[in-house]
């Protein structure tokens, strides 16, 4: 009797020390993933992009290179299946001939469909605007490609490499751009926008939407901007000046 | 004058029954092997990409998910509507509905980036994604069916069938509206966005679920010696003839529908006259082989009372089936996105404005067949174990139960 009660004893105490330590990681992993990026970021700011077309080089895309080796999504050269997080497109308008440049890349928006679809919650909006995907609770599945108006999005289909300690990326998931979510944390500009000011026209400007004495606030009220899609009611965080 | 139907367990120990079990298994196999191949590589050594992020794979996934829908249809005229002459056929629909549903689960599990993380998909939902709120209907139809089954096959539980039969009825119908919300939700996309796609996914999963029905039903008394009387026969053929018209009814007001609107009309002129092999296989395959012909042999004076002749017209149902959802999946995709409405795209790095390609892999339609594979090697090991086909089919017979 004696032995079954400390057998009993024993074994609840090793359950309990089994179950806190499985909880503990539990909790550790969670907070490692989503909650952590959702606590940096700050609320009361929305994030946003503005790129005047009208100086944007059809030959340029120091953006684009910038985002690459930032980010370390170089392809391996098969155009169909390499990554693509920010890509340059050309215009010509149909009626008049007329031809513009931009860098298309995640719209970041305030409704965003790729969030809605995402059977896992894995793909998400931070408080502060910005649209990520949560490389830990990804499937795969690519519903968030098929709902994604703008093409902003990608699958890593084959084995990554020279991946950067700060964007871990994964085989099998999706991706896309994050606005460079950790220089913004530390108060620095996402690398396309300080490309595209240092070796490129300066056409992109970074900042707060939500302060209206931002650079970015004060050129929106001053001219007319364009969201792409704007129909679908979506509200991106890019905007769009020239188009 | 009707009597009791009597049901048993198939023999199974014949050279046939062996030789189709080692030919699924090894379709099993191979899916398997495929899908191993596509996982340690990564999804580049597919014919799917960036802009075609949905392939063969689902394809048959979706074919098969529908086509389970449908399969259930035997059974629930029989409980619902209480026609019991499809009775003796109920508990092998009921049965068929579970073994698809679980092969094109199959299909869509190994073709996920990471189908490791089923654990995940089973624990985090996102409530507002239809794709979560699948999961969770395709998870409790194996439920609801299952009682179903059970009510149908335990002689104490018989009073409760026409009860579970019409919660199967309705979670059937709410699956496959959940099935063509996946594609009529998504509003990026000319191809999709449309309301019809959830009604027009019910009766596609009438067609097709009837169509392989049909043809396991056939096979199953070819294969036993047991009887399957011309009025049991004529009656599945003259319904599967109804579904292929209302299939037809349905593409015909969603492409008029679409035609309409201006702002549609790309995509409508890409699928129906400019999409290469998107249109052959919207004409050829999805209206003539899987509506135009069949409905000749389903009613055709000469045909409509051969038995090789309906078999046909189920099998070209089921070819036209496929057609019809590789042209929704591919076709939907391959049209390029509207993102610069007003402008032509003269350079992209993304294809911008380009028509997607796709060129299918074999190990893609080596996935798809291993979900074949599981759906009739579960129907045909629980036909031994389980007495779910009828003793005889011949005309007259009717459950008295």
């Amino acid at each position: 009797m004696i032995n079954a009660d400390l057998n009993r004893r024993d074994f609840l105490q090793k359950a309990t020390t089994a179950t806190v330590a499985v909880a503990t990681g539990v909790v550790l992993y969670q907070t490692g993933g989503t909650a952590n990026a959702a606590t940096r970021a700050d609320a009361t700011k929305r994030w946003g992009l503005l790129i005047d077309t009208n100086g944007c080089d059809a030959g340029c895309d120091a953006c684009v290179g910038a985002c690459k080796d930032e980010n370390g999504w170089e392809g391996s050269g098969n155009p169909t299946t390499d990554p693509s997080w920010i890509r340059k497109v050309n215009l010509k308008d149909k009626r008049t001939g007329a031809t513009k440049s931009l860098p298309v890349m995640c719209q970041h928006c305030e409704n965003p469909p790729c969030v809605d679809v995402c059977p896992t919650t894995a793909s998400f909006k931070r408080p502060d605007g910005i649209v990520l995907v949560d490389r830990h609770a990804c499937i795969g599945c690519r519903y968030c490609i098929m709902a994604c108006p703008y093409g902003a999005r990608s699958f890593v289909h084959e084995p990554t490499k020279n991946q950067k300690p700060h964007m871990p990326r994964g085989m099998g998931t999706v991706e896309s751009c994050t606005l460079c979510t950790h220089r913004i944390d530390e108060g620095r500009l996402p690398a396309c926008v300080e490309a595209c000011s240092t070796k490129g026209n300066a056409v992109m400007t970074f900042g707060d939407l939500n302060d209206k004495n931002s650079d970015i606030s004060t050129q929106l009220a001053k001219h007319v901007t364009q969201r792409l899609r704007d129909d679908l009611g979506l509200e991106p965080g890019v905007l769009y000046g020239g188009l | 004058m009707s009597k009791a139907t009597s049901f048993s367990t198939i023999k199974g120990d014949g050279p046939n029954y062996i030789t189709l079990l080692v030919g699924l298994g090894t379709l099993i196999l191979m899916g398997l092997g495929a899908a191993y191949y596509m996982e340690h590589n990564g999804h580049h050594v597919t014919g799917m990409n960036n802009q075609i992020v949905w392939g063969v794979p689902h394809v048959f996934a979706i074919f098969l998910i529908v086509a389970a829908s449908g399969a259930l249809n035997v059974a629930s005229i029989a409980s619902v509507f209480g026609r019991t002459e499809y009775k003796p056929l109920a508990r092998m629909s009921g049965l068929l509905a579970l073994t698809l549903l679980a092969g094109g689960l199959t299909v869509l599990l190994l073709d996920l980036g990471r189908p490791d993380r089923l654990i995940i998909a089973m624990t985090m939902y996102n409530f507002k994604s239809i794709f979560a709120w699948n999961i969770i209907l395709y998870s409790g139809f194996f439920v609801i069916v299952g009682l179903y089954l059970w009510t149908m096959m335990q002689r104490s539980m018989v009073k409760y069938t026409k009860m579970a039969g019409l919660a199967a009825f309705i979670w059937r119908l709410v699956l496959t509206s959940g099935t063509g919300s996946i594609f009529g939700f998504l509003v990026a996309r000319q191809g999709y966005d449309a309301t019809i796609m959830a009604p027009m996914f019910i009766i596609m999963s009438f067609s097709f679920g009837l169509a392989v029905f049909l043809l396991v039903v056939m096979s199953t008394c070819n294969g036993t010696g047991r009887e399957l009387g011309d009025e049991t026969l004529y009656r599945l053929k003259n319904l599967l003839g109804v579904f292929v018209a209302a299939v037809m009814y349905f593409v015909t007001v969603k492409h008029l529908g679409n035609l309409y609107a201006a702002e549609h009309s790309g995509v409508e002129q890409f699928i129906l006259f400019k999409g290469g092999i998107i249109t052959t296989l919207f004409w050829g395959g999805q209206i003539l082989v899987g509506g135009i012909l069949p409905l000749i042999l389903l009613y055709g004076s000469g045909t409509g009372k051969s038995r090789s002749a309906i078999a046909t017209a189920a099998v070209l149902v089921i070819l036209g089936g496929f057609a019809q959802i590789y042209v929704i999946i591919i076709g939907g995709q391959a049209y390029p996105l509207e993102i610069f409405p007003g402008y032509d795209v003269t350079g992209g790095a993304f294809f911008d404005g380009k028509v997607g390609e796709y060129t299918p892999t074999l190990a893609e339609f080596l996935l798809g067949f291993g979900g074949v594979g599981v759906t009739f090697m579960l129907t045909a090991v629980a036909l031994k174990f389980l007495p779910f086909f009828p003793d005889s089919l011949a005309s007259g017979e009717e459950s008295s139960d």
